[in-house]
């Protein structure tokens, strides 16, 4: 389980990418948060078989990975971790669907190709705006930025509680684990029984943990709310960042621009 | 079985966002009402204490490949549904943002498969009345494991159907239908004996952790309830294995994908729910210009209408030329941007 060890140690990574100091990552995580939200539904609003008027919509990460100066080969490497279930269900499509809608010399593609390329493309940016949203803004301030447009306090509290011991849990978790595979020869103990004891002996350290800690904060006043440390503000010209954004990702929802150009150009040509 | 962005439509996406918003609006009131902060610190630790427990993962029996904990069910039973719901809505709600799965706008459809059906359907229609007043191990173990394969059955069901709603995967209704049944019947077996494993572990060493869900508490369940509980199991069982069969019948297989296209020839109740939901959809204009899926030459003749090789071309190399000048100017604004941190 070396593979989901080091994806935990990403969740690290991401934190400290999120913590630097540039253009982007001032912004107010709400500004941040809606944008993405526009971006995500604009390019999920496409026809199956759409990829060109898709392409102009990578303006939004790669605008967001350069000012941001997030590491665009980690971004990368994150979104091939995730891929499996998409890559899964849309390989059928190239079975599927074989009618030939798009001709290249004397090589038709089909129709599954074009609809499974688009699925890729669509995974692409719209986990990507995810994992962008993230390295750009931070758990803690998108949890912030959560509670002010509405979104119940518990849950918005049960979220950084859940961030705030992951890691100490999963270093507990990942302590048993080796100790286990330590004393384990030729696969034994590493069955269903001495999982459940395994897990469970977790499970009541756990709650024994959840109980110090209330304790603890009762001893310092907590009284159902995590209040911000920077208190937030949205400036006007983050307002017009929004608005700028949506307005660019509706009018390239509307208008195919790589076509236009693709038309234009040929026309010249000819 | 995440679901994914990528697969679904913004009219299903935006719909079942609402509908865990509401979740989990109503699971916060609930929360807040009963007003046990001992509960607040506890749904976090055990949200993470999820992650922590999918890392420890063991060996199948008989398939020599190894699997690990979902939780759903765990935190239904330790928590109750509404404290459940929440914690395993802020698990999800992490794995998307920090580890790509699914997605923002397919949160909700995650949300709704992952949590509203163990916490709100499975947990109180089977696990609840099996364990309600005595509890013994064998009743922990029955109650947690069909309460689990409950929970994945119709988790599975919802990807099913979310899926063939959002009309981007070609996949046919019931060839998914059949992949993904079968599929998630063994992984929910598999996760209900964990389950209970990890509960009747806990159950021995420290009987009081059950207690804060309230499951034990003697409850009134209406004789209605434990018939539909009886349905629904018995719907998700058959459901499961009777694919299943069908899917290890390769004549099976091509029979029910033949007869995914002629909705009548289906048996009765099917039919009754093909229709009805093929006429909802052809009222709303809302959901995507997707029919239930006629045969292939149909498909083909309207479900695309602007298919023209020359104007495909056009876009790709419109396309292709976009993403070059994207790309351009991105590596610019990056030398500009080195340039102007070293001077």
């Amino acid at each position: 389980m070396s593979n989901i060890e080091s994806t935990f140690f990403d969740i690290g990574t991401m934190d400290t990418i999120s913590r630097q100091d540039t253009f982007v990552h001032r912004l107010d995580p709400r500004i941040k948060v809606l944008t993405t939200l526009v971006f995500i539904v604009c390019v999920v609003s496409f026809g199956k078989h759409d990829i060109s008027a898709l392409v102009p919509f990578l303006v939004y990460p790669l605008f967001l990975v350069v000012l941001g100066d997030l590491p665009i080969a980690y971004l990368l490497r994150k979104l091939t971790f995730a891929a499996p279930f998409a890559v899964l269900i849309g390989i059928f499509n190239p079975l599927l669907d074989r009618e030939v809608l798009l001709q290249i010399g004397a090589v038709g593609i089909s129709g599954g190709w074009v609809s499974f390329m688009s699925i890729l493309l669509r995974f692409t940016m719209t986990v990507g705006a995810a994992l962008i949203l993230i390295a750009t803004t931070g758990y803690h301030s998108v949890c912030m930025a959560l509670e002010k447009m509405g979104v119940p306090q518990v849950f918005v509290v049960q979220l950084l509680f859940l961030y705030r011991y992951l890691f100490v849990l999963v270093d507990e978790a990942s302590r048993m684990v080796r100790a286990r595979s330590l004393r384990s020869f030729q696969g034994k103990g590493l069955g269903m029984g001495v999982f459940g004891s395994m897990a469970g002996h977790l499970l009541l350290r756990t709650t024994g943990r959840a109980q110090r800690i209330h304790l603890a904060m009762l001893c310092r006043g907590f009284e159902g709310t995590i209040r911000p440390f920077h208190p937030l503000r949205v400036r006007g010209w983050e307002v017009m960042f929004l608005l700028g954004w949506s307005v660019l990702f509706v009018m390239m929802r509307l208008y195919n621009g790589p076509r236009l150009l693709g038309t234009w150009i040929q026309g010249f040509i000819s | 079985m995440h679901m994914a962005d990528a697969l679904i439509s913004p009219a299903v996406g935006g719909t079942l966002w609402a509908a865990s918003a509401g979740l989990i609006g109503y699971s916060s009131r609930k929360v807040k009402q009963d007003m046990d902060d001992r509960r607040i610190p506890l749904m976090g630790v055990l949200g993470a204490f999820i992650f922590a427990a999918q890392m420890i993962n063991f060996t199948i029996p008989g398939t020599g490949s190894s699997g690990h904990l979902g939780g759903g069910m765990i935190l239904a039973i330790l928590l109750g549904p509404a404290a459940a719901f929440l914690t395993l809505a802020s698990v999800l709600t992490v794995q998307a943002l920090f580890f790509a799965d699914g997605g923002l706008l397919a949160l909700g459809c995650n949300i709704f498969n992952l949590g509203f059906f163990p916490c709100f359907v499975a947990y109180p229609l089977i696990y609840r009345p099996v364990v309600r007043g005595k509890v013994s191990q064998r009743r922990l173990v029955i109650g947690a494991t069909l309460s689990a394969v409950l929970g994945l059955q119709l988790g599975a069901l919802g990807v099913v159907f979310e899926t063939f709603f959002s009309g981007i995967s070609d996949l046919p209704f019931v060839t998914f239908l059949l992949m993904m049944q079968p599929i998630h019947l063994a992984i929910g077996i598999v996760e209900g004996l964990v389950t209970a494993a990890v509960v009747v572990f806990v159950w021995k060493a420290k009987p009081e952790t059950l207690e804060l869900s309230g499951a034990l508490k003697p409850a009134g369940t209406s004789s209605f309830k434990r018939v539909l509980a009886g349905l629904l199991m018995a719907a998700a069982m058959a459901g499961g294995f009777i694919s299943w069969f069908a899917s290890t019948h390769p004549d099976g297989l091509e029979w029910s994908i033949s007869r995914s296209t002629g909705q009548e020839e289906l048996e009765p109740p099917k039919s009754g729910l093909y229709s009805w939901l093929a006429d909802l959809q052809e009222k709303t204009a809302f959901l995507p210009d997707y029919g239930f899926r006629g045969s292939k030459k149909e498909e083909a003749g309207d479900a695309w209408p602007a298919v023209d090789p020359g104007t495909s071309l056009s876009g790709l190399l419109g396309g292709a030329l976009t993403l070059i000048a994207l790309v351009l100017i991105g590596v610019l604004l990056k030398r500009r941007k080195k340039h102007h941190v070293q001077h």
